[in-house]
């Protein structure tokens, strides 16, 4: 599988490490009235989808970014590959 | 005043150097690193104070530049820069002082080995130990990679010169791991 990494252009996936579902992003606030409920959602709960999924991957052998990579789980075709902090970011984190 | 033997990476008293065929490793121990990381929000800034510590353009993704004090790539917002340890031996202050708040930096002189390929066939050898297309790539251009899985920066000074960064602590096997490339390619 080849993963089109937003700066360095097409690299083999076996330079990279896979964490998981891409909502690993939505850290929920500890200090919320639900924060107990929140984190067992956040820790275990995950969709499955046969299609499309938002996941993060670590270019561990490479520049060593955070990406979050848009996989369809059918057919390995990706769709979009993004800077992780970009997506944070663009979701008000990380600021 | 202590009186002590200085060694290189791999122990000897004088760099290693390897050659096979018409290729040469040769160990290069007098370099003096110091890594940058632009802090959150003032990128700008440390690019350009970067720019005046190197003399050229701060580097674009994958590439290097300046001289005698020079910079590479090797992250978003990040770069690591090297020059001569015998004339920039505080490189790190030097960097610090240049950039200040606007990023973080770090020494990286004895956490790093450094190994300088030369020759012919050097594009065959590098073909075996790393993943990059290193035909493709330039004078100037400078890649992080997996070799031996070890984490090394990947230089190209000119097309059949190349120098590799690996951990020093693990400058043995980095070495053993292009010397036997050299030997089953050459």
């Amino acid at each position: 599988m080849i993963i089109p990494h937003p700066l360095l252009g097409p690299r083999d996936s076996s330079e990279f490490v896979y964490l998981g579902d891409a909502s690993l992003i939505d850290r929920p606030d500890w200090q919320a009235e639900d924060a107990a409920e929140a984190f067992h959602e956040y820790a275990y709960l995950r969709d499955n989808p046969a299609g499309e999924h938002r996941e993060l991957w670590y270019h561990e052998g490479g520049d060593r970014s955070w990406l979050v990579v848009t996989r369809n789980t059918m057919t390995h075709e990706i769709s979009k590959v993004e800077l992780a902090r970009d997506v944070a970011r663009a979701q008000g984190r990380s600021k | 005043m202590h009186d002590l033997a200085a060694i290189t990476a791999l122990g000897g008293s004088e760099p290693r150097v390897d050659t096979v065929a018409d290729v040469t490793c040769a160990e290069v121990p007098g370099v003096a690193l110091a890594s940058v990381a632009a802090r959150s929000g003032q990128e700008a800034k440390a690019q350009k104070a970067l720019a005046k510590l190197i003399g050229v353009k701060t580097p674009d993704i994958g590439r290097f530049a300046g001289d005698p004090v020079s910079a590479f790539w090797t992250g978003p917002d990040q770069w690591m820069v090297e020059a001569p340890f015998d004339s920039h031996e505080g490189l790190a202050q030097q960097v610090k002082d240049a950039i200040g708040d606007a990023a973080s930096v770090t020494e990286q002189t004895d956490a790093w080995t450094r190994f300088d390929l030369n020759g012919g066939r050097v594009l065959a050898v590098l073909e075996l130990l790393c993943p990059l297309d290193v035909r493709k790539m330039a004078e100037g251009d400078a890649a992080r990679a997996a070799i031996h899985h070890l984490g090394c920066f990947v230089l190209c000074r000119s097309p059949g010169s190349f120098s590799v960064y690996g951990p020093r602590s693990s400058a043995g096997s980095l070495h053993h791991a292009i010397v036997t490339a050299m030997k089953s390619t050459l």
